[in-house]
Protein backbone atom coordinates (compact mmCIF):
# COMPACT_ATOMS: atom_id res chain seq x y z
CA UNK A 1 0.00 0.00 0.00
CA UNK A 2 0.96 3.64 -0.13
CA UNK A 3 3.44 5.08 2.34
CA UNK A 4 1.95 6.75 5.43
CA UNK A 5 1.28 10.45 4.92
CA UNK A 6 4.10 12.80 5.89
CA UNK A 7 3.85 13.84 9.55
CA UNK A 8 1.89 17.02 9.75
CA UNK A 9 2.24 19.76 12.33
CA UNK A 10 5.79 18.72 13.17
CA UNK A 11 8.50 20.75 11.52
CA UNK A 12 10.57 17.64 11.02
CA UNK A 13 13.35 17.32 8.48
CA UNK A 14 11.77 18.33 5.15
CA UNK A 15 13.33 15.57 3.09
CA UNK A 16 11.43 12.87 4.97
CA UNK A 17 8.14 14.33 3.76
CA UNK A 18 7.11 13.59 0.20
CA UNK A 19 8.03 16.63 -1.86
CA UNK A 20 5.16 19.08 -2.34
CA UNK A 21 3.13 18.02 0.69
CA UNK A 22 2.62 20.61 3.43
CA UNK A 23 4.17 23.61 1.71
CA UNK A 24 1.73 26.54 1.98
CA UNK A 25 0.90 28.14 -1.35
CA UNK A 26 -0.01 31.79 -2.05
CA UNK A 27 -3.74 32.51 -1.99
CA UNK A 28 -4.03 33.32 -5.73
CA UNK A 29 -2.52 29.92 -6.51
CA UNK A 30 -5.08 28.23 -4.25
CA UNK A 31 -7.91 30.18 -5.87
CA UNK A 32 -6.78 29.32 -9.39
CA UNK A 33 -6.24 25.70 -8.39
CA UNK A 34 -9.80 25.60 -7.07
CA UNK A 35 -10.99 27.14 -10.33
CA UNK A 36 -9.15 24.47 -12.28
CA UNK A 37 -10.64 21.76 -10.09
CA UNK A 38 -14.14 23.07 -10.51
CA UNK A 39 -13.73 23.29 -14.28
CA UNK A 40 -13.44 19.51 -14.17
CA UNK A 41 -15.67 18.76 -11.18
CA UNK A 42 -18.73 20.83 -12.11
CA UNK A 43 -19.48 19.01 -15.39
CA UNK A 44 -18.98 15.66 -13.65
CA UNK A 45 -21.33 16.80 -10.87
CA UNK A 46 -23.82 17.86 -13.54
CA UNK A 47 -23.88 14.28 -14.85
CA UNK A 48 -24.56 13.03 -11.32
CA UNK A 49 -27.48 15.45 -11.01
CA UNK A 50 -28.92 14.32 -14.35
CA UNK A 51 -28.99 10.65 -13.36
CA UNK A 52 -32.54 9.37 -12.76
CA UNK A 53 -31.54 7.31 -9.72
CA UNK A 54 -34.86 5.45 -9.46
CA UNK A 55 -34.33 3.92 -12.92
CA UNK A 56 -30.56 3.64 -12.71
CA UNK A 57 -30.51 -0.01 -11.69
CA UNK A 58 -32.90 -1.09 -14.43
CA UNK A 59 -31.02 0.92 -17.08
CA UNK A 60 -27.65 -0.51 -16.08
CA UNK A 61 -28.80 -4.11 -16.23
CA UNK A 62 -30.52 -3.71 -19.61
CA UNK A 63 -29.23 -6.12 -22.20
CA UNK A 64 -27.95 -3.34 -24.45
CA UNK A 65 -25.97 -1.75 -21.60
CA UNK A 66 -24.38 -5.01 -20.50
CA UNK A 67 -23.51 -5.96 -24.06
CA UNK A 68 -21.89 -2.58 -24.65
CA UNK A 69 -19.98 -2.71 -21.35
CA UNK A 70 -18.69 -6.20 -22.11
CA UNK A 71 -17.61 -5.15 -25.61
CA UNK A 72 -15.94 -2.02 -24.23
CA UNK A 73 -13.98 -3.89 -21.57
CA UNK A 74 -12.96 -6.63 -24.00
CA UNK A 75 -11.82 -4.36 -26.83
CA UNK A 76 -10.10 -1.91 -24.46
CA UNK A 77 -8.31 -4.84 -22.80
CA UNK A 78 -7.06 -6.17 -26.13
CA UNK A 79 -6.08 -2.67 -27.22
CA UNK A 80 -4.12 -2.07 -24.01
CA UNK A 81 -2.20 -5.32 -24.54
CA UNK A 82 -1.40 -4.34 -28.13
CA UNK A 83 -0.31 -0.88 -26.94
CA UNK A 84 2.03 -2.53 -24.44
CA UNK A 85 3.42 -4.97 -26.99
CA UNK A 86 4.02 -2.27 -29.59
CA UNK A 87 4.60 0.73 -27.35
CA UNK A 88 7.50 -0.80 -25.43
CA UNK A 89 9.69 -1.51 -28.48
CA UNK A 90 8.88 1.90 -29.88
CA UNK A 91 9.75 3.66 -26.61
CA UNK A 92 13.01 1.66 -26.39
CA UNK A 93 13.96 2.59 -29.94
CA UNK A 94 13.08 6.24 -29.34
CA UNK A 95 15.10 6.52 -26.12
CA UNK A 96 17.93 4.01 -26.54
CA UNK A 97 18.91 4.33 -30.17
CA UNK A 98 19.98 7.25 -32.30
CA UNK A 99 18.91 7.53 -35.91
CA UNK A 100 18.14 10.41 -38.25
CA UNK A 101 14.56 11.64 -38.02
CA UNK A 102 14.08 10.33 -34.51
CA UNK A 103 12.50 13.53 -33.15
CA UNK A 104 10.28 13.75 -36.21
CA UNK A 105 9.12 10.16 -35.71
CA UNK A 106 8.50 10.93 -32.06
CA UNK A 107 6.39 13.96 -32.96
CA UNK A 108 4.37 12.02 -35.54
CA UNK A 109 3.69 9.20 -33.06
CA UNK A 110 2.14 11.77 -30.72
CA UNK A 111 -0.13 13.31 -33.37
CA UNK A 112 -3.19 11.15 -32.51
CA UNK A 113 -3.19 12.85 -29.08
CA UNK A 114 -4.21 16.14 -30.65
CA UNK A 115 -6.17 14.95 -33.70
CA UNK A 116 -9.94 15.48 -33.71
CA UNK A 117 -11.47 11.99 -33.39
CA UNK A 118 -13.23 12.22 -36.72
CA UNK A 119 -9.88 12.86 -38.44
CA UNK A 120 -8.44 9.75 -36.77
CA UNK A 121 -11.46 7.81 -38.02
CA UNK A 122 -11.13 9.12 -41.56
CA UNK A 123 -7.41 8.35 -41.59
CA UNK A 124 -8.12 4.78 -40.52
CA UNK A 125 -10.93 4.46 -43.06
CA UNK A 126 -8.55 5.62 -45.78
CA UNK A 127 -6.15 2.91 -44.61
CA UNK A 128 -8.31 -0.19 -44.11
CA UNK A 129 -11.56 0.80 -45.87
CA UNK A 130 -12.57 -0.79 -49.17
CA UNK A 131 -10.98 2.08 -51.05
CA UNK A 132 -8.21 2.55 -48.49
CA UNK A 133 -4.53 1.98 -49.21
CA UNK A 134 -4.66 -1.50 -47.64
CA UNK A 135 -8.24 -2.11 -48.82
CA UNK A 136 -7.53 -4.24 -51.92
CA UNK A 137 -4.90 -6.24 -50.02
CA UNK A 138 -7.27 -6.98 -47.15
CA UNK A 139 -10.06 -7.88 -49.56
CA UNK A 140 -7.81 -10.38 -51.37
CA UNK A 141 -6.91 -11.94 -48.06
CA UNK A 142 -10.60 -12.08 -47.19
CA UNK A 143 -10.12 -9.90 -44.13
CA UNK A 144 -12.94 -7.56 -43.25
CA UNK A 145 -11.94 -4.78 -40.85
CA UNK A 146 -14.53 -2.01 -41.25
CA UNK A 147 -17.77 -2.71 -39.33
CA UNK A 148 -16.09 -5.40 -37.15
CA UNK A 149 -14.70 -5.42 -33.59
CA UNK A 150 -11.24 -5.39 -35.23
CA UNK A 151 -11.98 -1.84 -36.38
CA UNK A 152 -12.91 -0.91 -32.82
CA UNK A 153 -9.55 -2.22 -31.57
CA UNK A 154 -7.73 -0.52 -34.43
CA UNK A 155 -9.27 2.85 -33.55
CA UNK A 156 -8.49 2.37 -29.85
CA UNK A 157 -4.85 1.42 -30.50
CA UNK A 158 -4.41 4.39 -32.83
CA UNK A 159 -5.48 6.90 -30.18
CA UNK A 160 -4.06 5.10 -27.11
CA UNK A 161 -0.59 4.12 -28.28
CA UNK A 162 0.83 7.63 -27.74
CA UNK A 163 -0.11 7.41 -24.05
CA UNK A 164 1.84 4.18 -23.60
CA UNK A 165 4.83 5.44 -25.59
CA UNK A 166 4.90 8.76 -23.69
CA UNK A 167 4.74 7.02 -20.31
CA UNK A 168 7.46 4.50 -21.14
CA UNK A 169 9.63 7.11 -22.82
CA UNK A 170 9.46 9.34 -19.74
CA UNK A 171 10.35 6.45 -17.43
CA UNK A 172 13.19 5.22 -19.66
CA UNK A 173 14.69 8.70 -19.80
CA UNK A 174 14.40 9.05 -16.01
CA UNK A 175 16.01 5.63 -15.45
CA UNK A 176 19.02 6.64 -17.46
CA UNK A 177 21.41 4.27 -19.19
CA UNK A 178 24.17 3.94 -16.55
CA UNK A 179 23.12 0.54 -15.23
CA UNK A 180 22.55 -0.74 -18.76
CA UNK A 181 26.01 0.42 -19.85
CA UNK A 182 27.66 -1.20 -16.87
CA UNK A 183 25.88 -4.49 -17.57
CA UNK A 184 26.95 -4.31 -21.21
CA UNK A 185 30.61 -3.70 -20.31
CA UNK A 186 30.41 -6.72 -18.03
CA UNK A 187 29.50 -8.77 -21.09
CA UNK A 188 25.70 -8.93 -20.93
CA UNK A 189 24.04 -9.25 -24.33
CA UNK A 190 21.42 -6.63 -25.35
CA UNK A 191 18.68 -9.17 -24.67
CA UNK A 192 20.05 -9.90 -21.20
CA UNK A 193 20.35 -6.18 -20.45
CA UNK A 194 16.73 -5.70 -21.51
CA UNK A 195 15.40 -8.67 -19.56
CA UNK A 196 17.53 -8.37 -16.41
CA UNK A 197 18.15 -4.62 -16.07
CA UNK A 198 15.73 -2.46 -18.08
CA UNK A 199 12.41 -4.30 -17.82
CA UNK A 200 12.43 -4.97 -14.05
CA UNK A 201 13.12 -1.33 -13.34
CA UNK A 202 10.51 -0.29 -15.90
CA UNK A 203 7.75 -2.41 -14.36
CA UNK A 204 5.78 0.41 -12.69
CA UNK A 205 5.80 2.44 -15.90
CA UNK A 206 4.77 -0.62 -17.93
CA UNK A 207 1.75 -1.00 -15.68
CA UNK A 208 0.88 2.71 -15.80
CA UNK A 209 1.33 2.90 -19.57
CA UNK A 210 -0.90 -0.12 -20.13
CA UNK A 211 -3.59 1.12 -17.78
CA UNK A 212 -3.62 4.57 -19.36
CA UNK A 213 -4.01 2.95 -22.77
CA UNK A 214 -6.88 0.89 -21.39
CA UNK A 215 -8.57 4.00 -19.99
CA UNK A 216 -8.14 5.96 -23.19
CA UNK A 217 -9.42 2.99 -25.22
CA UNK A 218 -12.46 2.74 -22.99
CA UNK A 219 -13.39 6.33 -23.80
CA UNK A 220 -12.63 6.15 -27.53
CA UNK A 221 -15.60 7.34 -29.54
CA UNK A 222 -15.18 9.42 -32.68
CA UNK A 223 -12.73 7.26 -34.57
CA UNK A 224 -14.70 4.14 -33.67
CA UNK A 225 -17.93 5.65 -34.99
CA UNK A 226 -16.25 6.53 -38.27
CA UNK A 227 -14.32 3.34 -38.98
CA UNK A 228 -16.33 0.67 -37.13
CA UNK A 229 -19.90 1.91 -37.29
CA UNK A 230 -22.33 1.11 -34.51
CA UNK A 231 -23.98 -2.28 -34.07
CA UNK A 232 -25.05 -3.89 -30.82
CA UNK A 233 -22.75 -6.71 -29.75
CA UNK A 234 -20.27 -6.08 -32.52
CA UNK A 235 -19.06 -2.48 -32.58
CA UNK A 236 -21.38 -0.50 -30.28
CA UNK A 237 -19.12 0.22 -27.31
CA UNK A 238 -20.32 2.08 -24.22
CA UNK A 239 -19.49 5.58 -25.55
CA UNK A 240 -21.36 4.81 -28.79
CA UNK A 241 -24.34 3.51 -26.82
CA UNK A 242 -24.33 6.74 -24.78
CA UNK A 243 -24.23 8.78 -27.97
CA UNK A 244 -27.24 6.86 -29.27
CA UNK A 245 -29.15 6.80 -25.96
CA UNK A 246 -29.05 10.57 -25.65
CA UNK A 247 -31.11 10.82 -28.87
CA UNK A 248 -34.12 9.41 -27.10
CA UNK A 249 -33.46 9.62 -23.37
CA UNK A 250 -30.93 11.95 -21.74
CA UNK A 251 -31.49 10.23 -18.39
CA UNK A 252 -30.32 6.84 -19.58
CA UNK A 253 -27.37 8.51 -21.32
CA UNK A 254 -26.46 10.04 -17.94
CA UNK A 255 -26.63 6.67 -16.17
CA UNK A 256 -24.37 5.05 -18.76
CA UNK A 257 -22.03 8.06 -18.60
CA UNK A 258 -21.80 7.62 -14.86
CA UNK A 259 -20.87 3.97 -15.36
CA UNK A 260 -18.08 4.98 -17.74
CA UNK A 261 -16.87 7.71 -15.36
CA UNK A 262 -16.73 5.29 -12.43
CA UNK A 263 -14.74 2.72 -14.44
CA UNK A 264 -12.41 5.43 -15.79
CA UNK A 265 -11.91 6.93 -12.33
CA UNK A 266 -11.00 3.54 -10.88
CA UNK A 267 -8.53 2.89 -13.66
CA UNK A 268 -6.87 6.31 -13.42
CA UNK A 269 -6.67 6.14 -9.61
CA UNK A 270 -5.05 2.73 -9.87
CA UNK A 271 -2.54 3.99 -12.45
CA UNK A 272 -1.55 7.17 -10.63
CA UNK A 273 -1.45 5.68 -7.14
CA UNK A 274 1.61 3.77 -8.35
CA UNK A 275 3.22 6.60 -10.20
CA UNK A 276 5.24 8.43 -7.52
CA UNK A 277 7.13 5.27 -6.59
CA UNK A 278 8.31 4.71 -10.13
CA UNK A 279 9.28 8.32 -10.69
CA UNK A 280 11.12 8.57 -7.35
CA UNK A 281 13.11 5.47 -8.17
CA UNK A 282 14.18 7.12 -11.39
CA UNK A 283 15.15 10.34 -9.69
CA UNK A 284 17.16 8.49 -7.08
CA UNK A 285 19.40 7.07 -9.78
CA UNK A 286 20.81 10.40 -10.83
CA UNK B 1 -5.00 16.37 18.92
CA UNK B 2 -2.81 19.40 18.48
CA UNK B 3 -3.74 21.96 15.90
CA UNK B 4 -1.11 23.65 13.87
CA UNK B 5 -2.10 27.31 13.37
CA UNK B 6 -0.57 27.25 9.91
CA UNK B 7 -2.73 24.29 8.93
CA UNK B 8 -5.84 26.05 10.21
CA UNK B 9 -4.98 29.20 8.32
CA UNK B 10 -4.27 27.16 5.23
CA UNK B 11 -7.58 25.36 5.53
CA UNK B 12 -9.43 28.63 6.03
CA UNK B 13 -7.82 30.38 3.09
CA UNK B 14 -8.22 27.40 0.83
CA UNK B 15 -11.92 27.02 1.63
CA UNK B 16 -12.36 30.75 1.06
CA UNK B 17 -10.52 30.49 -2.20
CA UNK B 18 -12.66 27.52 -3.17
CA UNK B 19 -15.85 29.41 -2.44
CA UNK B 20 -14.58 32.44 -4.33
CA UNK B 21 -13.58 30.44 -7.35
CA UNK B 22 -16.79 28.42 -7.30
CA UNK B 23 -18.62 31.70 -7.46
CA UNK B 24 -16.28 32.75 -10.22
CA UNK B 25 -17.10 29.52 -12.03
CA UNK B 26 -20.79 30.30 -12.02
CA UNK B 27 -20.30 33.99 -12.66
CA UNK B 28 -17.84 33.32 -15.43
CA UNK B 29 -20.22 30.96 -17.17
CA UNK B 30 -23.19 33.30 -17.16
CA UNK B 31 -20.99 36.26 -18.06
CA UNK B 32 -19.68 34.32 -21.03
CA UNK B 33 -23.14 33.49 -22.31
CA UNK B 34 -24.47 37.00 -22.08
CA UNK B 35 -21.46 38.54 -23.77
CA UNK B 36 -21.66 35.91 -26.50
CA UNK B 37 -25.31 36.61 -27.27
CA UNK B 38 -24.71 40.34 -26.99
CA UNK B 39 -21.85 40.06 -29.44
CA UNK B 40 -24.10 38.19 -31.83
CA UNK B 41 -26.67 40.95 -32.12
CA UNK B 42 -24.17 43.81 -32.15
CA UNK B 43 -21.79 42.17 -34.58
CA UNK B 44 -23.13 43.68 -37.80
CA UNK B 45 -23.61 47.25 -36.57
CA UNK B 46 -26.98 48.15 -38.14
CA UNK B 47 -27.44 44.66 -39.52
CA UNK B 48 -30.12 42.47 -38.02
CA UNK B 49 -29.03 38.90 -37.43
CA UNK B 50 -31.56 36.11 -37.80
CA UNK B 51 -30.44 32.84 -36.26
CA UNK B 52 -31.89 29.79 -37.98
CA UNK B 53 -31.59 26.32 -36.42
CA UNK B 54 -32.18 23.84 -39.23
CA UNK B 55 -32.00 20.04 -39.54
CA UNK B 56 -28.77 18.74 -41.08
CA UNK B 57 -30.55 17.61 -44.27
CA UNK B 58 -31.58 21.22 -44.95
CA UNK B 59 -28.02 22.61 -44.83
CA UNK B 60 -27.32 22.90 -48.56
CA UNK B 61 -30.75 23.99 -49.75
CA UNK B 62 -31.05 26.56 -46.95
CA UNK B 63 -27.84 28.20 -48.06
CA UNK B 64 -29.54 29.04 -51.35
CA UNK B 65 -32.82 30.02 -49.72
CA UNK B 66 -31.04 32.19 -47.14
CA UNK B 67 -29.17 34.05 -49.86
CA UNK B 68 -32.48 34.82 -51.58
CA UNK B 69 -34.07 35.95 -48.31
CA UNK B 70 -31.11 38.21 -47.53
CA UNK B 71 -31.35 39.72 -51.00
CA UNK B 72 -35.03 40.49 -50.43
CA UNK B 73 -34.32 41.90 -46.97
CA UNK B 74 -31.35 44.28 -47.09
CA UNK B 75 -29.62 44.62 -43.74
CA UNK B 76 -30.59 41.13 -42.64
CA UNK B 77 -27.90 38.56 -42.06
CA UNK B 78 -28.86 34.92 -41.51
CA UNK B 79 -26.72 32.77 -39.28
CA UNK B 80 -27.50 29.09 -39.65
CA UNK B 81 -26.84 26.27 -37.19
CA UNK B 82 -27.30 22.75 -38.50
CA UNK B 83 -27.55 19.51 -36.60
CA UNK B 84 -29.74 16.58 -35.76
CA UNK B 85 -33.29 17.77 -35.04
CA UNK B 86 -33.13 16.32 -31.55
CA UNK B 87 -29.89 18.18 -30.79
CA UNK B 88 -31.32 21.45 -32.07
CA UNK B 89 -34.38 21.16 -29.82
CA UNK B 90 -32.15 20.30 -26.85
CA UNK B 91 -29.92 23.29 -27.56
CA UNK B 92 -32.87 25.68 -27.73
CA UNK B 93 -34.33 24.25 -24.50
CA UNK B 94 -30.93 24.92 -22.87
CA UNK B 95 -31.13 28.55 -23.92
CA UNK B 96 -29.30 28.63 -27.26
CA UNK B 97 -30.27 31.89 -29.00
CA UNK B 98 -32.38 30.93 -32.02
CA UNK B 99 -35.05 32.81 -33.95
CA UNK B 100 -36.30 30.03 -36.23
CA UNK B 101 -36.38 26.25 -35.86
CA UNK B 102 -36.82 23.83 -38.78
CA UNK B 103 -36.79 20.11 -37.96
CA UNK B 104 -36.70 17.01 -40.14
CA UNK B 105 -39.74 15.46 -38.54
CA UNK B 106 -42.88 16.43 -36.68
CA UNK B 107 -41.88 14.39 -33.61
CA UNK B 108 -39.03 16.69 -32.65
CA UNK B 109 -41.05 19.81 -33.47
CA UNK B 110 -43.85 18.46 -31.24
CA UNK B 111 -41.26 18.10 -28.50
CA UNK B 112 -40.29 21.76 -28.92
CA UNK B 113 -43.96 22.78 -28.83
CA UNK B 114 -44.51 20.68 -25.70
CA UNK B 115 -41.59 22.40 -23.97
CA UNK B 116 -43.13 25.76 -24.93
CA UNK B 117 -40.11 26.76 -27.00
CA UNK B 118 -42.21 27.72 -30.04
CA UNK B 119 -44.53 30.64 -30.65
CA UNK B 120 -47.63 29.88 -32.70
CA UNK B 121 -48.21 26.83 -34.89
CA UNK B 122 -45.39 25.16 -36.84
CA UNK B 123 -45.76 25.34 -40.62
CA UNK B 124 -45.07 22.20 -42.69
CA UNK B 125 -43.00 23.24 -45.72
CA UNK B 126 -41.40 20.12 -47.22
CA UNK B 127 -41.42 16.33 -47.23
CA UNK B 128 -38.74 13.73 -47.73
CA UNK B 129 -38.82 10.06 -48.56
CA UNK B 130 -36.68 7.08 -47.64
CA UNK B 131 -34.62 5.62 -50.46
CA UNK B 132 -31.80 3.11 -50.94
CA UNK B 133 -28.44 4.73 -51.60
CA UNK B 134 -26.16 2.43 -53.60
CA UNK B 135 -22.73 2.72 -55.22
CA UNK B 136 -22.66 4.65 -58.51
CA UNK B 137 -23.73 2.33 -61.32
CA UNK B 138 -25.44 0.02 -58.81
CA UNK B 139 -22.79 -2.74 -59.09
CA UNK B 140 -24.67 -5.07 -56.72
CA UNK B 141 -27.86 -4.68 -58.79
CA UNK B 142 -30.09 -3.72 -55.93
CA UNK B 143 -33.56 -3.08 -57.33
CA UNK B 144 -35.89 -3.41 -54.37
CA UNK B 145 -35.96 -3.38 -50.61
CA UNK B 146 -36.21 -7.20 -50.57
CA UNK B 147 -32.74 -7.42 -52.18
CA UNK B 148 -31.27 -6.02 -48.96
CA UNK B 149 -32.07 -9.19 -47.02
CA UNK B 150 -29.12 -10.81 -48.84
CA UNK B 151 -26.57 -11.17 -46.05
CA UNK B 152 -23.64 -10.86 -48.46
CA UNK B 153 -24.53 -7.20 -48.84
CA UNK B 154 -23.20 -4.66 -46.37
CA UNK B 155 -26.25 -2.61 -45.47
CA UNK B 156 -26.08 0.45 -43.22
CA UNK B 157 -29.12 2.14 -41.74
CA UNK B 158 -30.15 4.57 -39.03
CA UNK B 159 -30.65 3.26 -35.49
CA UNK B 160 -34.27 2.94 -34.35
CA UNK B 161 -33.69 5.71 -31.80
CA UNK B 162 -33.34 8.43 -34.45
CA UNK B 163 -36.07 9.66 -36.83
CA UNK B 164 -34.64 8.12 -40.02
CA UNK B 165 -34.37 4.79 -38.18
CA UNK B 166 -37.98 4.94 -37.08
CA UNK B 167 -39.03 5.42 -40.70
CA UNK B 168 -36.71 2.61 -41.82
CA UNK B 169 -38.33 0.19 -39.35
CA UNK B 170 -41.81 1.14 -40.56
CA UNK B 171 -40.86 0.70 -44.21
CA UNK B 172 -39.28 -2.72 -43.51
CA UNK B 173 -42.42 -3.79 -41.70
CA UNK B 174 -44.67 -2.61 -44.50
CA UNK B 175 -42.56 -4.44 -47.09
CA UNK B 176 -42.25 -7.53 -44.89
CA UNK B 177 -38.46 -7.47 -45.23
CA UNK B 178 -35.88 -8.45 -42.61
CA UNK B 179 -32.47 -6.86 -43.03
CA UNK B 180 -29.35 -7.51 -40.98
CA UNK B 181 -27.37 -4.27 -41.17
CA UNK B 182 -23.62 -4.09 -40.49
CA UNK B 183 -24.10 -0.78 -38.72
CA UNK B 184 -26.87 1.34 -37.23
CA UNK B 185 -25.83 4.96 -37.37
CA UNK B 186 -27.03 8.05 -35.53
CA UNK B 187 -27.70 10.14 -38.63
CA UNK B 188 -28.39 9.84 -42.35
CA UNK B 189 -25.17 11.75 -42.94
CA UNK B 190 -23.21 8.94 -41.29
CA UNK B 191 -25.15 6.32 -43.28
CA UNK B 192 -24.49 8.13 -46.55
CA UNK B 193 -20.82 8.54 -45.63
CA UNK B 194 -20.42 4.77 -45.31
CA UNK B 195 -21.89 4.35 -48.82
CA UNK B 196 -20.01 7.18 -50.54
CA UNK B 197 -16.72 6.00 -48.98
CA UNK B 198 -17.37 2.64 -50.63
CA UNK B 199 -17.50 0.65 -47.41
CA UNK B 200 -21.22 -0.14 -47.48
CA UNK B 201 -23.09 -1.58 -50.47
CA UNK B 202 -26.38 0.05 -49.56
CA UNK B 203 -27.66 2.57 -47.08
CA UNK B 204 -31.15 3.72 -46.19
CA UNK B 205 -31.24 7.50 -46.46
CA UNK B 206 -33.55 10.23 -47.73
CA UNK B 207 -33.95 11.10 -51.40
CA UNK B 208 -32.38 14.51 -50.82
CA UNK B 209 -29.28 12.95 -49.27
CA UNK B 210 -28.52 11.02 -52.44
CA UNK B 211 -28.90 14.21 -54.50
CA UNK B 212 -26.54 15.97 -52.06
CA UNK B 213 -23.88 13.33 -52.57
CA UNK B 214 -23.11 14.78 -56.01
CA UNK B 215 -22.89 11.49 -57.88
CA UNK B 216 -21.06 9.51 -55.22
CA UNK B 217 -24.22 7.49 -54.60
CA UNK B 218 -27.27 6.51 -56.61
CA UNK B 219 -30.87 6.20 -55.42
CA UNK B 220 -33.08 3.12 -55.73
CA UNK B 221 -36.70 4.09 -55.14
CA UNK B 222 -38.65 2.21 -52.46
CA UNK B 223 -42.36 2.16 -53.41
CA UNK B 224 -43.28 1.12 -49.86
CA UNK B 225 -41.71 4.31 -48.48
CA UNK B 226 -44.21 6.68 -50.00
CA UNK B 227 -46.77 6.48 -47.23
CA UNK B 228 -44.06 7.12 -44.62
CA UNK B 229 -42.91 10.42 -46.05
CA UNK B 230 -41.55 12.60 -43.28
CA UNK B 231 -42.77 16.16 -42.97
CA UNK B 232 -40.46 19.10 -42.22
CA UNK B 233 -42.06 21.78 -40.03
CA UNK B 234 -40.66 25.27 -39.42
CA UNK B 235 -41.60 27.66 -36.60
CA UNK B 236 -40.68 30.89 -34.82
CA UNK B 237 -38.83 30.35 -31.55
CA UNK B 238 -40.67 31.84 -28.59
CA UNK B 239 -37.66 33.72 -27.17
CA UNK B 240 -36.77 35.27 -30.53
CA UNK B 241 -35.86 38.97 -30.30
CA UNK B 242 -36.74 39.36 -33.98
CA UNK B 243 -40.10 37.62 -33.99
CA UNK B 244 -41.53 39.63 -36.91
CA UNK B 245 -38.56 38.96 -39.12
CA UNK B 246 -38.56 35.30 -38.04
CA UNK B 247 -42.23 35.05 -39.04
CA UNK B 248 -41.38 36.53 -42.43
CA UNK B 249 -38.69 33.89 -42.84
CA UNK B 250 -41.17 31.15 -41.98
CA UNK B 251 -43.65 32.53 -44.53
CA UNK B 252 -40.88 32.81 -47.10
CA UNK B 253 -40.31 29.05 -46.79
CA UNK B 254 -43.71 28.28 -48.32
CA UNK B 255 -43.35 30.94 -51.05
CA UNK B 256 -42.78 29.91 -54.67
CA UNK B 257 -39.02 30.70 -54.88
CA UNK B 258 -38.16 28.76 -51.73
CA UNK B 259 -40.39 25.85 -52.72
CA UNK B 260 -38.64 25.67 -56.09
CA UNK B 261 -35.24 25.44 -54.38
CA UNK B 262 -36.56 22.72 -52.09
CA UNK B 263 -37.96 20.71 -54.97
CA UNK B 264 -34.73 21.08 -56.93
CA UNK B 265 -32.97 19.58 -53.93
CA UNK B 266 -35.33 16.59 -53.97
CA UNK B 267 -37.81 17.60 -51.30
CA UNK B 268 -41.52 17.04 -51.85
CA UNK B 269 -44.20 19.67 -51.35
CA UNK B 270 -45.87 19.52 -47.94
Amino acid sequence: MTAPAAPRGHPGPPHTARSGVGVPQPVPILALAALAACAVLLPLAAILLAVPWSQAGALLTEQASLTALRLSLLTAGISAMICLALGLPLALVLTRTGFPGRSLLRAVILVPLVLPPVVSGLALLMTVGRRGILGPLLEQAGIQVVFTPAAVVLAQVFVSLPFTVLTLEGALTALGTDAERVAATLGASPATVLARITLPRLAPALLTGTILAFARSLGEFGATLTVAGSLEGSTRTLPLLIYLARESDVGSAAVLSLLLIVVALGVVLFAYARRPGGADGGRGER
Amino acid sequence: MTTDPRRTALAATSSLALAASLAACGGGASGGTSSASGGGSDAGGQETTLTVFAAASLTDVYEDINAEFEKAHPGVKIVMTNGGSNDLVTQISQGAPADVLATADTKNMDKAVEQQLISGEPTPFATNELTIAVQPGNPKQIDALSDLSNTDLKVVECASEVPCGTVTDKVYEKAGVTVKPVSEENSVTDVLGKVTSGNADAGLVYTTDVLRSGGKAEAVVIPEAEEFRSTYPIAVVKDSKNADLAQEYVSFMVSAPAQKDLQDAGFGAA
